[in-house]
């Protein structure tokens, strides 16, 4: 599938912002300056000081001739690197992959996305009116490569070029538009190439030994020939520290201290906003460019960083530093809210301090897994299998009693295990058993306790339970499946063990 | 013959050593009372010794019943409150509906089933450590000394009592435990002439109490409390309560 490309040029990115900040400065001209060698230099106009002829790199001194009343304010170098960042990280609600075109413009990967907005068309409107709305002046295309898609924003008109039509909408556009070296652009213009159509159908052997190879490589980008990197902006991650290293950190110790920092760093996030870690994961960008990754998790939120290290703590031994590590990043993947933390007082009345307990059976399911650990709450059904149910939330309590009118065995087989039995019929209980070779005499014997499937479960025959003691005290749970059959024998079985 | 003098002397000594040795004398108020003096008589101080380690000896799955459900009572008897506590084994066979029958109700149980021996002993040790459990039960096959005196080592400071269940076959070694039981079944007890299988019964054997005495009784459990049963045949079945 062909892959599509967005291109946006904001023209006045940092002039436009402070007309939104500041509304007195809407619809009037400004420049941004700068001090260079004892002048005032225009670094950036606003749309209307562009329309009255100012330019940048004109000086103040120059400007103010045009426009005596023209407003100047100080250039900030950080300010539209961060602005354009701020805006592509908007920008990720219309496509996952957006990569910066420092210093002024935005791409994006719209490969398989614009189809959401019903077509391309709609899609570039809903942008562009967004952007208008917010008070933005920009440009924008769509093409099938990232050069042409710059060069109809800087050079063209607004418009979608359609798959495989983007040589054609080159053509017309000045050669500046191939984002060429300066001195490169001088020697076309020397030649009298001044438009693409001029010279882009010349050799490429021909241009290298003109030009050099740049300008086949450019060619090759805005065609699609030669592949251009998209380095796609990360999705903001509200709860992620990072640490770098002045040196390598190999050892487990240096691991150590690197998460320490990191979960304090990041505990302190969290506890601004109330929350705590559910999930985290502890990235690792080893010198060869490898990643290495733990990631731990937790029963209850928490933000008790000893706690938490000790989680980190027993994984660490399966980070392979390698040549060592030069950046940690911890990220809070899952975080949810803090539960209300117990009055000290509390704690020291009633044993059972929650947290505690939490924090062990965090620790036991990092080494053991989750499925490790379980308890058990009643479930209101007779069939012994079913009468329990397992969970894993330490807090949850049961919604029904216990029954202990009837008793039940304190240990109980996981399947019913056959046994030769002599009975005599109809419902009495056995007189002797056989388990496992050995012979049991009964000497006292409790039922039957009938209990039958429930049939909206499973299917089968009922069972006959006996309590039954033998002659050396010893306690069991019988039972015998189904009625008596006058030509089949009956089945007994043993299922559990009284105390 | 001794001298009372003496005799309080040897008392305050040996009292000396027994806080050496882990058994710390608390204040009245903090000890856990089992309420039944027919064990606890043969305890150091006369008290059933909590933040500690006891071993029970259980190789067939009747006397595991049995000893589970013992410990079940004995440490219903010791929390009056509701707590927390973990057991620890290869494969859950409890099964919890008859645990409500010796006191705890089995959701206050956390059942933590681990595969390797070594995986077990770690997580016995972390949940000892942890203050806020109240008992913490480990079914192991075997233990050494040294891994025995570890654990108690971590009872000292965390005061949690730890139950250790042995399933071990063949010569047990020493420990570091306070104390060594095996629980067997015998027959049960019909308290009027009903047919039928009657309370439970056990015979308790302490087979091992760190300065304390070996002793073998009958209990039994009923109506949420111990009983004993004379074991002198011209009294049958004429069992009085000592619990509180």
């Amino acid at each position: 599938m062909n892959k599509r490309y967005v291109s946006i040029w904001f023209p006045h990115l940092v002039t436009d912002q402070m007309a939104i900040r500041q509304k007195e400065l809407d619809g009037i001209a400004y420049a941004l300056v700068t001090h260079e060698r004892n002048k005032q230099i225009i670094i950036g106009v606003s749309y209307q000081a562009k329309k009255l002829g100012l330019k940048p790199n004109m000086p103040l001194a120059d400007a103010r001739i045009i426009l005596p009343s023209l407003q100047a304010f100080k250039y900030q170098p950080l300010r539209q690197q961060k602005l354009l960042k701020m805006l592509a990280e908007w920008f990720i609600r219309y496509s996952p992959n957006i990569a910066l075109a420092p210093p002024d413009g935005l791409f994006l990967e719209v490969s398989g996305c614009t189809h959401l907005w019903k077509g391309e068309k709609p899609y570039l409107q809903e942008i562009s009116s967004r952007l208008k709305k917010a008070g933005y002046h920009f440009k924008i295309a769509m093409a099938d490569t990232l050069g042409t898609a710059w060069a109809i924003t800087h050079y063209g008109e607004n418009q979608i070029v359609k798959s495989g039509e983007h040589l054609q909408a080159l053509l017309p556009l000045p050669t500046k538009a191939l984002r060429l070296e300066e001195n490169i652009l001088q020697r076309l213009a020397k030649l009298g190439f001044h438009t693409i159509d001029s010279f882009i159908h010349i050799a490429s052997s021909t241009l290298r030994r003109r030009f050099g190879e740049e300008i086949n490589l450019r060619i090759g980008q805005a065609l699609g020939h030669q592949p251009e990197a998209f380095e796609t902006i990360s999705e903001p991650h509200p709860y992620q520290e990072r640490l770098h290293c002045l040196e390598p950190i190999q050892t487990a110790k240096g691991i150590e201290i690197a998460i320490q920092t990191l979960l304090e760093n990041l505990c302190i996030l969290l506890q601004k906003d109330d929350v705590g870690f559910r999930n985290a994961t502890l990235k690792c960008y080893r010198l060869d460019g490898e990643l290495q990754q733990i990631s731990i998790g937790t029963n209850q939120a928490s933000i008790h960083i000893q706690h938490l290290f000790k989680l980190f703590e027993l994984k660490i031994k399966q980070i392979e530093p390698d040549l060592g590590i030069e950046l940690f990043i911890m990220e809070a993947t899952k975080v949810e809210a803090l539960p209300k933390q117990q009055e000290a007082l509390w704690q020291i009345q009633a044993q059972s301090n929650l947290s505690e307990v939490s924090e062990l059976l965090d620790r036991i399911s990092i080494k053991a897994g989750k499925n490790a650990i379980r308890r058990y709450l009643p479930q209101e059904h007779h069939w012994p299998e079913h009468s329990i149910k397992a969970v894993t939330d330490p807090q949850q309590l049961p919604e029904t009693e216990w029954q202990t009118h009837k008793l039940r065995p304190t240990v109980l087989l996981n399947q019913p295990e056959p046994i030769q039995v002599s009975a005599p019929i109809p419902d009495y209980p056995p007189m002797n058993f056989t388990y496992k070779g050995q012979l049991h005499r009964i000497t006292k014997a409790d039922g039957p306790e009938r209990i039958e499937r429930e049939w909206w479960l499973n299917e089968g025959k009922h069972r006959d339970y006996y309590y039954v003691e033998d002659e050396k005290g010893q306690r069991y749970w019988l039972f015998r499946l189904g009625h008596y059959h006058s030509k089949i024998a009956a089945q007994w079985f043993i299922h559990g063990f009284f105390a | 013959m001794k001298s009372p003098f003496h005799q309080t002397v040897i008392e305050r000594l040996q009292r000396q050593i027994l806080d050496l040795e882990g058994y710390k004398t608390k204040p009245r108020q903090q000890q856990k009372k089992l309420g039944f003096a027919h064990i606890e008589k043969h305890f150091p101080n006369q008290v059933f010794p909590t933040g500690t380690i006891h071993e029970f000896v259980s190789t067939q799955p009747e006397h595991t019943a049995c000893t589970s459900a013992f410990i079940m009572a004995l440490l219903s008897k010791l929390n009056t409150h509701q707590g927390i506590y973990v057991w620890i084994g290869k494969q859950r066979q409890l099964f919890p509906p008859g645990l409500n029958y010796f006191g705890i109700p089995a959701h206050q149980i956390i059942f933590i089933n681990l595969v390797k021996p070594k995986d077990i002993l770690w997580a016995t040790e972390e949940a000892l450590k942890c203050q806020s459990l109240n008992g913490v039960i480990s079914e192991l096959e075997a233990i050494t000394f040294a891994q025995s005196q570890r654990l108690q080592l971590t009872v000292e400071k965390s005061k949690v009592t730890g139950f250790i269940l042995r399933t071990q076959t063949g010569p047990i070694h020493a420990t570091a435990c306070a104390a060594r039981w095996q629980i067997s079944p015998t027959a049960s007890l019909n308290l009027t002439e009903l047919p039928g299988v009657g309370f439970a019964n056990w015979q308790v054997e302490l087979l091992k109490v760190r300065n304390g005495s070996t002793a073998s009784f009958n209990i039994s459990w009923h109506n949420d409390q111990f009983h004993t049963i004379e074991s002198s045949a011209s009294q049958p079945f004429l069992p009085h309560a000592i619990g509180s």
